[in-house]
């Protein structure tokens, strides 16, 4: 199970929600996207931008399941946009433009049977981020940092 | 189209959300593809599948949809039917296959909508 955030911090103006994604459970994955798009909706976020950065959320979570076994997830919510940064321990990417492309995937069968490991993860979260970056090192894992702004679709 | 049109017209069980059967849908996808789902699907309320585990409906909860299908007799678990009603979506099962329940209900009006 994923630890849900105790009560969200307020730093300024950004309100700030970490997760522990637990890498042993597929069928738990996504429950940290489920809780931010429900935090989100609270603070009256408009729906599409909600839905962007659960579905970003959400391919992130799978990935770090597939592929690390878990990580940390920590989300950013600021009035003018949505910073998600999630982070594992896991193998690195040793090749990020190969990993981008769509079809391009890693994944095990057993994982492909349960519909994903199609090689759409990475390209879902570029598509729905506004801004995407990649910091990988073999060995020593991956991070992913996402922005989403809430102003515009 | 009410989603219980769509049960008498793939003669479908329900499994979950039996008090949303009244409310209205107005475009539909199918696919056993989760990430597809998540690359192409913008506003489809209901999601035809073959695929059968947890993380369907929370696919379907991320692309804000009401209702799953299940294809081919499939029948949800106790944990997909629990998952299903704490997150406000209807869980049918039908005998069809897919190629013919989405024939069916396209047929009757349902149409794909609109893509991202």
């Amino acid at each position: 199970m994923n630890n849900m955030p105790d009560a969200p911090e307020k730093n300024g103006e950004c309100i700030e929600l970490k997760y522990l994604v637990n890498g042993d459970n597929f069928t738990s994955a996504g429950e940290a996207s489920v809780d931010v798009k429900r935090a989100l909706r609270e603070l009256g976020f408009d729906a599409t931008v909600i839905r962007r950065v659960a579905i970003a959320m959400y391919e992130g979570e799978i990935n770090m399941v597939i592929h690390a076994e878990g990580g940390d997830a920590t989300v950013n919510v600021y009035p003018d946009k949505i910073e998600i940064i999630l982070s594992d321990k896991g193998p690195g990417i040793a090749d990020i433009d190969l990993a981008m492309q769509e079809g391009y995937s890693t994944a095990p069968d057993n994982i492909r049977a349960l519909g994903f490991g199609a090689g759409m993860g990475l390209p879902n979260m570029k598509r729905y981020s506004d801004e995407f970056n990649i910091d990988s090192v073999i060995g020593e894992g991956t991070t992913v940092r996402m922005v989403i702004y809430t102003d515009k679709d | 189209m009410k989603i219980k049109e769509i049960i008498d017209l793939l003669d479908a069980e329900v499994y979950a959300g039996e008090e949303l059967i009244d409310s209205e849908v107005h475009s539909a996808c199918g696919s056993d593809m989760m990430s597809d789902v998540l690359a192409y699907v913008k506003d489809q309320a209901v999601l035809l599948t073959g695929l059968l585990n947890t993380q369907v409906v929370r696919t379907a909860e991320m692309m804000d949809m009401h209702c799953i299908v299940f294809v081919r007799g499939k029948v949800p678990t106790e944990e997909i039917r629990a998952l299903a009603a704490s997150s406000g979506i209807a869980l049918l099962s039908t005998k069809e296959r897919m190629y013919v329940a989405c024939g069916r209900l396209y047929a009757a009006g349902l149409r794909g909508g609109d893509t991202l």
